[in-house]
């Protein structure tokens, strides 16, 4: 009865992700709206949301690409934000790296912030599931998301062309990412890594090509860690 | 605003949409079940919490839309935007509050 547990798992992962359409359904509206700014065609704009999947670096592409930045820098910097992604990629290794490879290829696509922390939480809490139940949990919990996601992209796109110029827009996307920010700061080396990045991104803005952007991001992620360690090691000595 | 050619958007898209899958795919699919050196995730661990402020510090500074003119009414809206998510966490009530206080201070300046 294998199968009868996991179809149950499923509907278990598909009630934890349904809370995330409030965050899914607006920001793909947003992104659609952004990227016909931006001057992307509707199939453009609907392959981006698809393929890449994944809100954040989607808004920083759009957003350097405003910015005539260099089409090597715009890809390695939003890439750069989805390095988060290969830290869930590791993080769930332990718990789905067993399953069949064709599973683990589909989970890859399906990895983002909202799958990830269902997953986790219930991996953690329930340590005795097998791993097909892990993997339609996984699966079910990002299910309500992916269509509706892609579908706001696609009336954000179609919507945002009869947006007119006067709205301010322009700060829609920097409130937007700001927003993101905040919620991101769960611990002090959460800020020591935002204000290093923060500072230097300012002090290197001179620099061409927006290499400042990385220069401040490795920064950031550097000071991040460091921080960490020494909180830990303090931790250590009392 | 300048309009990108398609040869770069496509660029970037098709950039982005391997790179993406490759970072999701690399450890699940290629580590399997073996451990990862804990530098290497406690780097990870602060990627997008330094990117994201790095992207956005100069545009809140140096707005494009004044041509590089600081301005009140966007580094307020970014101000309540930062402080309303880290007191509430919540993404949309920080988008929210960011947008009225743009439009608000937009219009009482105006």
């Amino acid at each position: 009865m294998a199968s009868a547990t996991s179809k149950s798992y499923f509907w278990k992962g598909f009630r934890d992700g349904t809370p995330f359409i409030f965050i899914a359904v607006p920001f793909g509206l947003l992104f659609g709206v952004f990227a016909t700014e931006a001057g992307l065609t509707l199939v453009q704009t609907m392959a981006f949301t698809s393929t890449v999947f994944a809100g954040a670096a989607q808004f920083a592409a759009l957003q350097l690409l405003q910015d005539n930045t260099p089409t090597a820098i715009i890809i390695i910097s939003a890439l750069a934000v989805n390095l988060r992604m290969a830290m869930y990629s590791a993080s769930l290794t332990p718990y789905l790296g067993a399953a069949p490879m064709w599973q683990r290829a589909f989970a890859a696509y399906l990895t983002v912030d909202q799958s990830y922390a269902c997953s986790i939480v219930r991996f953690e809490k329930e340590p005795d599931l097998s791993v097909p139940q892990r993997m339609a949990y996984f699966v079910g919990s990002v299910t309500p998301i992916t269509p509706l996601w892609i579908f706001a992209t696609y009336l954000g796109a179609v919507l945002g062309a009869q947006i007119p110029e006067s709205w301010a827009l322009d700060f829609a996307l920097p409130i937007t990412f700001l927003a993101m920010i905040g919620p991101m700061m769960r611990t002090f080396a959460h800020v020591v890594a935002a204000l290093v990045a923060i500072a230097v991104s300012l002090l290197t803005v001179v620099i061409p090509f927006n290499l400042g952007l990385l220069i401040a991001g490795c920064a950031g992620m550097i000071a991040g860690a460091q921080a960490e360690l020494i909180l830990e090691r303090r931790r250590m000595q009392r | 605003m300048t309009q990108a050619d398609p040869v770069t958007i496509w660029t970037i898209i098709i950039g982005l949409a391997i790179g993406s899958y490759a970072l999701r795919f690399v450890f699940i699919g290629l580590v399997g079940d073996r451990p990862m050196p804990p530098w290497l995730l406690r780097h990870l661990r602060y990627t997008a919490v330094a990117i994201l402020p790095a992207l956005i510090a100069p545009l809140v500074v140096w707005p494009s839309a004044t041509e590089g003119q600081p301005d009140l009414p966007r580094m307020s809206a970014a101000a309540v935007a930062l402080v309303v998510g880290v007191i509430s966490k919540n993404v949309l009530a920080a988008i929210f509050s960011g947008a009225a206080t743009l439009y608000g201070l937009l219009y009482l300046l105006s």
